[in-house]
């Protein structure tokens, strides 16, 4: 038997070897010596990250269970690396142009460099990866204890989540110390791809040389396994079509969208000529590793005894007969294919991570901070360590928690999935312009919640995730919902069941809201770029400026950026060449950098043309003039929304403060209406109550004196009286609630009334009123009481004010068409000029107050009187005398006639 | 001696109880009912005291009273400030301007009486 101590330190020292190969791989690079790292060889063996513990030992399994089915999984990468081997070129080249960084970046970047879109991204490669870094360890563990179980006395296997533990901790630190070192924009690990490199050849010479054993040491050749396998019940298999064509189109997903997948093939490519290589290098690969899967899986069953778990034949055949050191390389193999899936998800995981999520919550929560330009780089390092450590950890306890499930496939497929979720938004986003961020949102956010529902969650059967019930009767007894047969479409395969629902409903958001929404010109630019990406770079070094004029950019960046700057600009760039004058190269690092410079003038989409003209490295295509042109739309509409707002927002402004001055106006006229009506209401009280207060203290009075104070106080009431009886009737001709009694009459017969009506007044000189009959008789229609209440008024303002030595008041009546005019002119000394404009006013009452025996509240009530009846009273500065003209429309003669 | 009563206010039946109250009290009342040349007059007729409407034809019982207060001759002068307007304001007017006492229309006699009394006598 092996010894277990063996084991570990075989283990331990195979982990030794990969650290130096990946030491030595980085030191090469660094020292600029790339050579043989840089072959399609090693290009095409890192993408046997595909190939994972799953592939390695979970192939056999699946063909002693399925038959055949494993081989789709096999079948959709070869599809699409030897049919589809454009689709990658484009990625690749889309990857290189926009420094891609992971596949959330590659998606938030088409669609308008949107964090949202990378941050779903990344939730779904963690939710998908997780499980699929458990099942690495459940292998490693399981493997481990397969040695365990032949174990004799004395062995001591630590418990397997304490295997777990000490792997995934010892690949934490590997892929921190390889997976971080430094951060390229185009985030390449030499070590890292190395490492995976050697472990490819590893796991495959371990599978072929247990497969060989198998065919020609256990059985006896191929023929005599031909006829085993016709013989076993592998053969029994129906190939259930309604599954192959699905699991094929997942698996050629999965090799798109998986994370690692994703790393490896574009991220971590340095040539795109690579990919002529692995076009037929990887499915080779991928047909060697599946080879011996259907004889070992045969020869398992029918050799081993019925309760081997059938996911472990790889390494239980070769122990079964003996084969120690065989079955330590088959070892070494799992524990390849595990460890490399664990350190690239690791890393393509936690760049997402920490690019999308940490780092911008960082620069969030520091928002002060200009002067991070120093420590930026540690503060990135620092959080991809710890995402690989969490990630790594999650894994860890997922595993931990789940304890292991039996089929290792499962787990797999469930993650393909998943992560089979980003295909729409990125074939929709590298061919099809229309595509936009919220298409793309809905279809991700939809189909990942799907996915969840239908899937993910269905696979915790019986744990409080997803209880027994619900998977059989829906949540809350609902049918319609049940996970595995959503409104009632049952598959009779949850897998399917899951993709049609998920992918269908996904493809269907993002198509349908792609076409119903606008892309913003950041959106509208990026899906150009991508999807016309091989018009606009030309090759894997972007800009060839071949035919570039340095002198035709100069003048162009003269017109954008005025000749000083941009000669400064044009200096700089030749002195940091190591050139004289002020003319650079027109290298592309050089017409890169133009161009960010200029569209910081114009916008990216216009330099981007406008450069690409000059440099002829791009026809300026009729996209990229439409780019401009909606960019520049959109910039103007967007300006004259702002202007138009902040127009609208000063205007507001303006009638605010209107409003406010006219209600701090009221508000102080109120004030003062308030003081004057006190002091209007008080001063007769003040006599009422000094004279009451005296008749009925002093006994002494005579009668004479008695009388006099009792009218005093009789006089005092009556004009409190008339007082409130004028505030009353002028609040209620203000508010404008007074009911007009129009009626016909004569002009002459109320101005007779009036006149009557004064004669009692008691003055100290008469009045003389001259009038003109003939020109008052004037048949009128309107509340004739109001206006006899006018005239009656401005009679007794003559009559008390009048101070001429013989007091006369003319009244002269005029009509028009439409109006009818009557002034009141007396021949006293008039209104002082500065008085004028506020005789109308409540309480005007002028100087001279103790002639008007009356509050000033009469011309005030004349003027909203004839504001009722439609007419308007006015002073007239005639010079001498006090003049008021009342003007009436005539508007009702008709029916007084 | 300490009699005379000098009463500035334009509201005639006001003038005339004032002044009924006063003389029966034994006061020599002399009336005023312009503010223009208020401060005139109490500088020509010298009174013991004034009693002063706020609200006057002319120029306010406030102004006087500043004036007043301002003169070497009356800055002492008991005067006793009358308004009909009644607000809080027009106390701290009073204040202000240095009314010996203040009093809202309408007034009670005997008020009027013991202020008056008071003042001239303290």
């Amino acid at each position: 038997m092996v010894p277990f101590d063996l084991l570990v330190a075989v283990c331990i020292g195979y982990v030794i070897f990969l650290f130096l190969v990946a030491f030595a791989a980085e030191r090469r690079a660094d020292a600029g010596r790339l050579g043989w790292l840089r072959s399609p060889l090693v290009y095409t063996l890192s993408l046997s990250v595909y190939c994972t513990a799953w592939t390695f030992y979970g192939a056999v399994g699946y063909a002693a269970r399925s038959g055949l089915e494993f081989m789709t999984i096999y079948l959709g990468p070869t599809i699409v690396f030897v049919g589809w081997w454009w689709l990658l070129r484009k990625l690749v080249r889309i990857g290189r142009a926009q420094r891609i960084t992971s596949i959330a970046d590659l998606i938030s970047s088409r669609y308008g460099k949107s964090n949202l879109l990378a941050v779903i991204v990344t939730l779904l490669a963690v939710v998908g990866t997780t499980p699929y870094i458990a099942l690495q360890l459940q292998s490693v563990t399981l493997s481990f204890n397969v040695f365990s179980a032949a174990a004799v006395e004395g062995w001591q296997v630590p418990d397997r989540t304490a295997t777990a533990f000490w792997v995934a901790a010892g690949l934490t630190v590997f892929t921190i110390v390889f997976g971080t070192r430094n951060l390229d924009a185009n985030e390449r690990h030499h070590g890292v791809v190395t490492a995976i490199a050697v472990e490819a050849v590893v796991k495959l010479v371990a599978l072929l040389s247990v497969g060989i054993f198998v065919v020609w040491g256990v059985a006896g050749g191929a023929g005599d396994i031909l006829d085993r396998i016709d013989a076993s019940p592998i053969a029994e298999w129906q190939g259930g079509g309604g599954r192959w064509a699905p699991l094929i189109f997942l698996s050629a997903a999965a090799v798109l969208t998986l994370p690692r997948m994703f790393q490896v093939t574009v991220v971590e490519n340095s040539d795109e000529r690579h990919l002529a290589t692995a076009s037929w290098a990887f499915p080779l690969y991928l047909f060697l590793m599946s080879l011996f899967v259907l004889p070992i899986a045969v020869v398992g069953l029918s050799t081993l005894p019925a309760g081997e778990n059938p996911d472990l034949y790889v390494l239980t055949l070769p122990l079964a007969f003996d084969r120690e050191g065989l079955a330590m390389l088959a070892f070494l193999g799992g524990f390849s294919s595990a460890t490399s899936m664990v350190i690239v998800a690791a890393i393509a995981v936690s760049t997402m991570v920490s690019n999308h999520i940490v780092m911008p919550l960082w620069l969030r929560l520091r928002t002060g901070g200009a002067s991070f330009s120093g420590d930026v780089r540690t503060v990135v390092l620092r959080a991809r360590r710890f995402s690989i450590a969490g990630i790594l950890l999650l894994g860890y306890t997922y595993y931990s928690f789940t304890g292991g499930t039996e089929a290792l496939a499962a787990i797999g497929l469930i993650s393909f999935a998943g992560l089979a979720q980003v295909l729409p938004s990125l074939l929709g986003g590298i061919f099809w312009r229309g595509a936009t961020l919220k298409g793309a949102a809905a279809g991700l956010v939809a189909g990942f919640g799907l996915w969840a529902y239908t899937l993910f969650l269905p696979s915790f059967e019986g744990t409080w995730l997803m209880p027994a019930a619900v998977l059989a009767e829906g949540p809350f007894g609902i049918g319609l919902l049940r996970p595995r047969a959503l409104l009632g479409l049952d598959t009779g395969d949850p897998l399917v069941h899951a993709m049609i629902w998920s992918l269908g409903v996904n493809t269907l958001l993002f198509v349908g809201i792609s076409l119903v929404s606008f892309p913003s010109p950041m959106e509208r630019l990026q899906g150009a770029q991508f999807v016309n990406v091989f018009q606009h770079s030309s090759g894997p070094g972007g800009w060839v400026g071949g035919s570039a004029a340095a002198e035709d950019l100069s003048v162009m960046a003269q017109r954008i950026l005025g000749p000083r700057q941009a000669q400064a600009l044009f200096q700089e760039a030749a002195r940091a060449q190591g050139k004289e004058g002020n003319l650079p190269d027109p290298t592309p690092d050089f017409i890169d950098w133009l161009e960010r410079e200029l569209s910081g003038s114009v916008g990216a989409a216009a330099a981007h043309a406008m450069v690409g003209q000059i440099t002829g490295g791009a026809a300026v295509s009729v996209e990229d003039l439409l780019a401009v042109a909606d960019e520049t739309a959109q910039i103007m509409e967007y300006s004259s929304r702002l202007e138009a707002k902040s127009r609208e927002l000063s205007e507001t402004a303006a009638q605010l403060r209107e409003a406010n001055d006219k209600l701090t106006e009221i508000s102080i006229q109120k004030d003062a209406f308030l003081s004057q009506i006190s002091h209007e209401l008080r001063t007769p009280m003040s006599s009422i109550r000094a004279f009451s207060e005296i008749l009925r203290d002093s006994r002494e009075l005579g009668p004479a004196q008695f009388q006099r104070y009792a009218s005093i106080i009789h006089d005092e009431s009556l004009r409190l009286t008339r007082l409130l009886d004028d505030l009353l009737d002028l609040s209620v001709l203000e508010n404008g609630q007074v009911t007009l009694h129009e009626e016909p009459g004569n002009l002459a017969e109320i101005l007779d009334g009036a006149v009557t009506a004064t004669a009692s007044m008691a003055t100290e000189r008469p009045l003389a009123i001259r009038r003109e009959r003939s020109a008052e008789n004037v048949a009128i229609y309107t509340d004739c009481d109001r206006l006899r209440q006018v005239f009656i008024n401005l009679i007794g303002n003559a009559r008390k004010y009048c101070d001429a030595a013989a007091p006369e008041l003319r009244i002269v009546v005029r009509t028009t068409a439409d109006r009818i005019e009557v002034d009141f002119e007396d021949n006293g000394s008039g209104i002082p000029e500065k008085q004028q404009s506020i005789i109308f006013e409540k309480f005007a009452r002028l100087s001279d107050q103790s002639a008007a025996g009356s509050a000033g509240l009469g011309l005030a009530i004349c003027r909203e009187i004839m504001r009722n009846l439609g007419g308007s009273i006015a002073y007239l500065d005639a010079g001498s005398g006090t003049t008021f003209r009342l003007t009436l429309p005539r508007r009702h003669v008709r029916h007084a006639a | 001696m300490g009699k005379h009563v000098l009463l500035i206010e334009d509201e005639p039946n006001i003038i005339e109880a004032i002044r009924f109250i006063l003389e029966r009290d034994g006061w020599t009342v002399s009336t005023h009912s312009d503010g223009a040349d208020a401060v005139d007059i109490v500088d020509r007729e010298g009174p013991d005291i004034v009693i002063l409407d706020v609200m006057l034809p002319n120029r306010s019982g406030y102004d006087i009273l500043r004036d007043l207060r301002a003169a070497e001759g009356t800055a002492a002068l008991p005067v006793l400030l009358l308004t009909a307007k009644g607000q809080s304001r027009d106390r701290e007017m009073a204040e202000t301007y240095g009314a010996s006492r203040f009093m809202t229309k309408p007034f009670s006699n005997q008020e009027v009486l013991d202020s008056v009394r008071d003042l001239v006598a303290s």
